[in-house]
């Protein structure tokens, strides 16, 4: 299958004062490869300070890999400046970890809908308020929160308004960076499953960047495992999780606390 | 705002005790009124904390000194922003001890690096000479935990002590509480929204949901059989990480609907109510006070009315 989004050998280097003894360049991505499929989900896992997060900034066009490609269909996006950089930006969109931070506090749930549309060029304010109730709607929000600021909303609100926002120019790729982590389990749920549903629904591609392997193994089509800046194994799901081999996955696994299955009630109307 | 509502339990010497809550259960609250730390306008209206033979309620503020830090101590979530930035890892745990103890130098500096190898068995000379910026997250967790321990305390209140942390300082914490319980007899009250962290480590598990208990039991019972549908709905909203059945994968998780946004709560019944998949006719009047099923399992809940064993 065609893959959607593919990065080749990227590199990132930091540049960083040098405490004596050490390497001078930070080492945040060292030749990390790998392919997602249009309409499906990869996971990436890792521990901290594994370039999880660097990588996530190189594919949504905010910061420029060392070297290495990203091919976004059969434009190089690691190479593009100026009007064609600005062209591609609207079409990967990222998602982050605490909703509270990422949106601007003192403005209205409308005004946050509306101010990437009114970038993207839209300026007709009947088709902004009519596709802000649409992107409401989608993402399981009353209109009627239109006018509250996201302080007056609960956690799992703000992550669906953050992801209405991300909506808002109709991108091909949501990179979710530890997009559940700071909400409450029970929300998690939820979140997942309007996500699962605008990838059915929309076509919708993820890079799904998180340490909670359960919440990976749920959504996930295929896990990329990260160390060190270099992607440690990659593969389908079920395989990374049955047959982990590299010793990072393992480890992660093993970390993982124990929690026995009960039969889960079925829930959700 | 009533944070907590009518909460009651007692705490061994030694026993690690789970409080499992999400936002809004008062879970917070609870950590901080336990040593009275509540800010401004928190104010304790009814109820008693016994600690050591003491009503902490009554302690006068030089009682309450010799209590915080030394008897009973804190631990936060965020470990970046609970440690000085620009003072050295061993000396915020010799301030600590500063703080309480009369000693001289020598022993202040001895009892300093007794304290962090308990919780850095290898490196402490350089962990004892790092800014926390050089420190990993889970590392400066650790060092959290050094000055809580310091003043050797018989009681320890956690409060999400491992959510920023990866998988694998997860555990390395929750060896560190497990091993100090062991080593010290150290009473742990683990505050979290995680519960497969308790799974293993706990002795009893409290379910708060928006300021009152809804559950409390043995751990093991608890976890594997919960007997309160908000627990039972929160423990099936957890994705599993080995799926018996790998066609669950992709399929929609059991949420529970809505959120416990306390301005959307009924003033009367049963507060899960409005989110219950079980609930009947009579929750939304009356509130379920809390009634034991078996050996010190108790739940709040009007399905089990009848089934109690006091009833």
């Amino acid at each position: 299958m065609q893959a959607l989004l593919r990065a080749e050998n990227l590199v990132k280097r930091y540049p960083r004062k040098p405490p004596p003894g050490s390497p001078e360049n930070l080492v945040a991505l060292d030749g990390v490869s790998f392919a997602i499929v249009q309409g499906t989900t990869l996971a990436i896992v890792g521990e901290s300070g594994s370039g999880k997060s660097t990588l996530a900034f190189c594919l949504a066009c905010l910061e420029r890999p060392t070297s290495g490609s990203i091919w976004f269909g059969d434009i190089d996006i690691a190479k593009l400046t100026g009007e064609d950089l600005r062209q591609v930006r609207p079409r990967i969109q990222l998602i982050f970890q605490d909703p509270a931070n990422s949106l601007n506090p003192r403005w209205s749930v409308s005004e946050i809908l509306s101010e990437p549309m009114i970038l993207q060029g839209r300026t007709n304010r009947d088709e902004i308020t009519r596709r802000s109730h649409m992107l409401l709607e989608r993402v399981g929000l009353s209109c009627e929160l239109e006018e509250r600021s996201p302080s007056e909303l609960s956690g799992g609100q703000r992550q669906r308004l953050a992801i209405a926002r991300a909506l808002a120019l109709e991108p091909e790729v949501l990179i979710l960076d530890e997009a559940l982590s700071a909400l409450d389990c029970s929300v998690q749920a939820q979140i997942a499953n309007l996500l699962m549903e605008l990838q059915s629904s929309l076509g919708m591609t993820y890079l799904f960047i998180t340490h909670d392997l359960g919440m990976a193994a749920h959504l996930a089509d295929e896990i990329a495992v990260m160390n060190r800046g270099q992607i440690a194994e990659q593969g389908p799901t079920d395989k990374i999780l049955n047959l982990p081999r590299h010793e990072t996955t393992r480890r992660l696994l093993a970390a993982v606390p124990g929690l026995p299955r009960g039969t889960p009630p079925g829930l959700e109307q | 705002m009533e944070a907590l509502r009518g909460v009651s339990f007692d705490l061994k010497p030694g026993e690690i005790l789970g409080v499992l809550g999400e936002s809004g259960s008062g879970k917070s609250a609870l950590a901080s009124a336990l040593p009275r730390l509540l800010p401004w306008n928190g104010k304790i209206t009814k109820g008693a904390i016994r600690f050591e033979g003491k009503d902490i309620l009554q302690a006068s503020p030089k009682e309450l000194q010799g209590i915080r830090g030394k008897r009973i101590s804190l631990i936060f979530q965020e470990p970046s922003v609970a440690l000085h930035p620009t003072m050295r890892a061993g000396e915020q745990v010799r301030q600590v001890l500063a703080a309480h103890e009369p000693w001289g130098k020598n022993a202040m500096r001895e009892r300093t690096r007794q304290v962090l190898s308990t919780v850095f068995p290898e490196e402490v000379e350089r962990i004892s000479e790092s800014y926390p910026h050089e420190l990993s997250g889970g590392q400066r967790q650790r060092v959290l935990i050094a000055q809580a321990i310091a003043c050797g305390p018989s009681l320890v209140i956690a409060d999400e002590p491992t959510a920023s942390l990866d998988p694998t300082a997860q555990m390395e914490i929750i060896e560190v509480f497990r091993t100090l319980r062991e080593k010290r007899g150290l009473a742990i009250i683990l505050i979290t929204h995680n519960p497969a962290l308790l799974a293993g480590l706990a002795d009893r598990v409290l379910v708060l949901y928006c300021g009152s208990i809804v559950e409390l039991g043995p751990a093991a019972t608890v976890i594997a059989s919960p007997r309160h549908p908000y627990t039972k709905a929160l423990f099936g909203s957890i994705p599993a990480i080995f799926e018996e059945n790998v066609s669950n994968r992709k399929k929609k998780l059991a949420a529970i609907p809505g959120d416990s946004m306390s301005a959307s709560l009924p003033l009367t019944g049963c507060p899960f109510e409005p989110r219950c998949p079980e609930r009947m006719q009579k929750c939304r009047k009356h509130e379920p006070q809390l009634m034991e099923l078996a050996e010190a399992h108790a739940v709040s809940c009007f399905l089990f009315e009848g089934q109690s064993k006091r009833s």
